[in-house]
C-alpha cells in the first residue's frame, strides 16, 4: 500500500469511528436485525474504501456512508425477489426509503430519533441472552466503531476468537428475536445495569489488566468513557449512568499517576496528586453532582464515584476523610453487598479507626469462598499485619497473594513487600 | 488520546479588545460543541477575548517584560480552543474538519503529551516525592 492510500486508508478508519455506531443504530431501526444492519454498513465501509482514495473524503460523509448501505440494502432485496429468509427484513428499506422521500423532518427530530437508535442499540449489544464475553466484544464492536482486530489486541485473545464470538452473538440476537426498543419500567432498571456493566467491565480490563505484562490499556478506558458520557447524554435521567460516568472520570484522572517509570504500579496512597489529571476531576465531580441531582439515595456507582471523589478532594493522602470513605462503603455493602466491598470497607476502617479494627473485619472474610482466589484479601491483610508489627504473618500473606494474582508486575510488587518483611521479622 | 484543537481565527490580531463573535457564528459553533460532546470525545473548551486585550509576557535574556496587545506583527494567534479524547490523530483532524470555520481560520491539531510518553529522566523529575511507607492498598479503588 503506498503511503498515499495508507493514509487515506487512516482517514476513512477515523470517519468510520464517528459515523459507525449512528449508521448502524440508524440501518437496524430499518431492517430489525443487528447482523444485517452491521454488514450493510461494513458493504458501506468497503465502498467508501474504494472510492474515497481517489475522490476525497465526502462533505457528509456519514450520508454518504448510510446512503451507501441503503442502496446495497435495496440492490440485495431486488436480487432477493424470489423470496428468501432475508426478504422480509430487507422490505423495511423500501418502506423507509418511500418515507424519507416524502418527508424531511426537521434536524431537531432527527436528532432525536438517531439518537433513540443509538440508545436501542446499546441495549441490543449488552442484552441478557449475550454472554458477557459477547456483550463487551459487540459492544466494542457496534458502538466503539473497533475493528475485530483491535478488539483482539485489546482483550489479548486470537482474532479469531473475537470474529466467532461477534458471528455467534449476533446469530444469538436474531435467533431470540430480540426487539430493537429501549425497555421500560422495571426492565429499564435490570437492562440499563447490563449496559453500565459492561461499559465498567471494558474500562476495568483496560485500568488494571487482569492478565498480561501491562498495567494499564488507557484506549480501553477511552473506549468505556466515551460510550459512558455518549450514555449519559442519552439518559439523563438516569442518576447510575451519571454515577458510572463520575466513577470512570475520577478513576482516569490518575492514569498518569498509577504506574512508575519500570512500569510498576503505585498503590493510590502513594502516588503523586500533582499528577491526577484535574480535568478529569473536575468531570467526575461535576457528574457525581448530577447523580446526586436526579437520583434519592445514590445507587453502587454513584456510592463508589461518592468514594472516588474523597480521594480526589484530599490534597495529601493523609488529609483523606476516611470516616466518610468508611460510611460510604457501609453504604455500599447495605446496597450491594459483596466480600471486595467488605475488604475495602475493612480498609477504610483500618484508615479511620487504626489497624486492629479493620484486620478484625478481614478475619470474617479469610472463609469467604468468593474471595478464596482473590489476591487483595491476602495483600490488606498482610498490611495491616505489617502495621501491627507481625511482619512474619504478613509476610506469609504477601506471598500467598503473590501466588493468586494473574498479572505479572504486581506479582513483583507482592514478592518486594514480604521479602521486606522476611528481613524485618528476623 | 487527547488532543488540543486549537482555534486561529482569521486576522484575529486586528480584532478590536472588546470584539464579540456574532450570534449566528456562535449558534453553529454551538451545534458543533454538542455534536463533540454527544459524540463523548468533549473534554473542555474556552473562547479567549482578543489578542488586542491580552499583554505578552516575553522572556529577552531570560528576564520577563510584560507588553500589552495589541500585536500588529504577530499572526495566527489562538481565539479558543478545544479539548477532545480520540483514539487517533486522524480522528482529531476528522473532528476539526466538521467545525463551521470561517473563511481564512486555522484550525490547529496538537496531541497533548500524556506522563507516560516521557524518558524515565523526565517522568522522574515530574514525580519529585517521596513515597508515604507503609501505605495501605487502596490501590484499585
Amino acid at each position: 500500500m503506498s503511503e498515499l492510500e495508507s493514509a487515506a486508508r487512516r482517514a476513512i478508519n477515523a470517519v468510520w469511528r464517528i459515523e459507525s455506531a449512528r449508521l448502524i443504530a440508524g440501518l437496524t431501526r430499518l431492517v430489525r436485525d443487528v447482523g444485517l444492519a452491521e454488514e450493510l454498513a461494513q458493504d458501506a465501509l468497503v465502498a467508501a474504501l474504494e472510492r474515497w482514495p481517489r475522490s476525497g473524503v465526502p462533505e457528509n460523509p456519514g450520508a454518504w456512508l448510510m446512503a451507501a448501505a441503503k442502496n446495497r440494502g435495496l440492490d440485495l432485496l431486488r436480487r432477493r425477489k424470489l423470496g428468501d429468509g432475508k426478504r422480509q427484513e430487507l422490505t423495511w428499506v423500501a418502506d423507509a426509503e418511500a418515507a424519507n422521500d416524502q418527508a424531511i423532518a426537521p434536524q431537531e427530530q432527527l436528532d432525536e430519533q438517531l439518537g433513540d437508535d443509538l440508545l436501542r442499540l446499546m441495549f441490543i449489544a449488552c442484552h441478557p441472552v449475550l454472554s458477557q464475553d459477547a456483550r463487551l466484544a459487540l459492544t466494542l464492536r457496534l458502538l466503539g466503531g473497533l475493528t475485530t482486530a483491535e478488539i483482539a489486541r485489546a482483550f489479548l485473545v486470537p482474532e479469531s476468537t473475537i470474529a466467532q464470538r461477534i458471528v455467534r452473538a449476533k446469530r444469538t440476537l436474531s435467533e431470540a428475536h430480540v426487539p430493537f426498543e429501549v425497555p421500560r419500567g422495571t426492565e429499564l432498571t435490570a437492562r440499563l445495569s447490563s449496559v453500565l456493566q459492561v461499559l465498567y467491565l471494558i474500562f476495568n480490563e483496560g485500568y488494571s489488566a487482569t492478565a498480561g505484562d501491562d498495567w494499564l490499556r488507557p484506549e480501553l478506558c477511552e473506549d468505556a468513557l466515551r460510550l459512558g458520557r455518549v450514555l449519559a447524554g442519552l439518559l439523563p435521567e438516569e442518576p447510575e449512568v451519571h454515577g458510572l460516568v463520575a466513577l470512570m472520570e475520577i478513576q482516569a484522572s490518575r492514569m498518569g499517576a498509577r504506574v512508575d517509570t519500570a512500569g510498576d504500579p503505585i498503590l493510590l496512597l502513594d502516588q503523586n496528586r500533582a499528577l491526577w489529571n484535574q480535568i478529569f476531576i473536575r468531570r467526575g465531580l461535576a457528574e457525581l453532582e448530577r447523580a446526586e441531582e436526579t437520583g434519592g439515595d445514590l445507587g453502587p456507582y454513584a456510592l463508589q464515584a461518592a468514594i472516588a471523589a474523597c480521594h480526589a478532594r484530599a490534597t495529601t493522602a493523609a488529609e483523606t476523610d476516611w470516616s466518610r470513605i468508611a460510611a460510604l462503603y457501609d453504604a455500599l455493602a447495605q446496597l450491594a453487598p459483596s466480600p471486595v466491598v467488605e475488604l475495602n470497607r475493612a480498609v477504610a476502617i483500618s484508615m479511620a479507626f487504626g489497624p486492629a479494627a479493620g484486620l478484625e473485619l478481614t478475619e470474617a472474610l479469610t472463609g469467604e469462598p468468593a474471595l478464596e482466589g482473590y489476591h487483595l484479601l491476602p495483600s490488606v491483610r498482610g498490611d495491616l499485619l505489617a502495621k501491627l508489627g507481625r511482619f512474619e504473618e504478613a509476610r506469609v500473606e504477601f506471598e500467598r497473594a503473590a501466588s493468586l494474582t494473574r498479572n505479572e508486575r504486581e506479582r513483583k510488587l507482592l514478592l518486594e513487600r514480604a521479602a521486606g518483611y522476611a528481613d524485618r521479622s528476623r | 488520546m487527547r488532543f488540543m484543537m486549537l482555534m486561529i481565527p482569521h486576522g484575529y490580531q486586528k480584532a478590536a479588545p472588546d470584539a464579540m463573535p456574532d450570534a449566528q457564528a456562535v449558534a453553529a459553533m454551538m451545534k458543533y460543541n454538542e455534536s463533540l460532546q454527544k459524540a463523548g470525545v468533549l473534554l473542555t473548551l474556552d473562547g479567549l477575548h482578543p489578542p488586542s486585550a491580552g499583554t505578552q509576557v516575553s522572556f529577552a535574556g531570560g528576564k520577563p517584560r510584560a507588553s500589552d496587545g495589541p500585536f500588529a506583527e504577530a499572526k495566527e494567534l489562538v481565539g479558543g480552543y478545544w479539548m477532545i479524547q480520540v483514539r487517533s490523530k486522524e480522528e482529531a483532524i476528522e473532528w476539526a474538519k466538521r467545525c463551521p470555520a470561517s473563511d481564512g481560520d486555522i484550525i490547529e491539531v496538537r496531541q497533548v503529551h500524556e506522563m507516560s510518553e516521557f524518558p524515565p529522566d523526565v517522568q522522574k523529575a515530574a514525580e519529585g516525592f517521596q513515597k508515604l511507607q507503609g501505605a495501605s492498598q487502596t490501590g484499585r479503588s
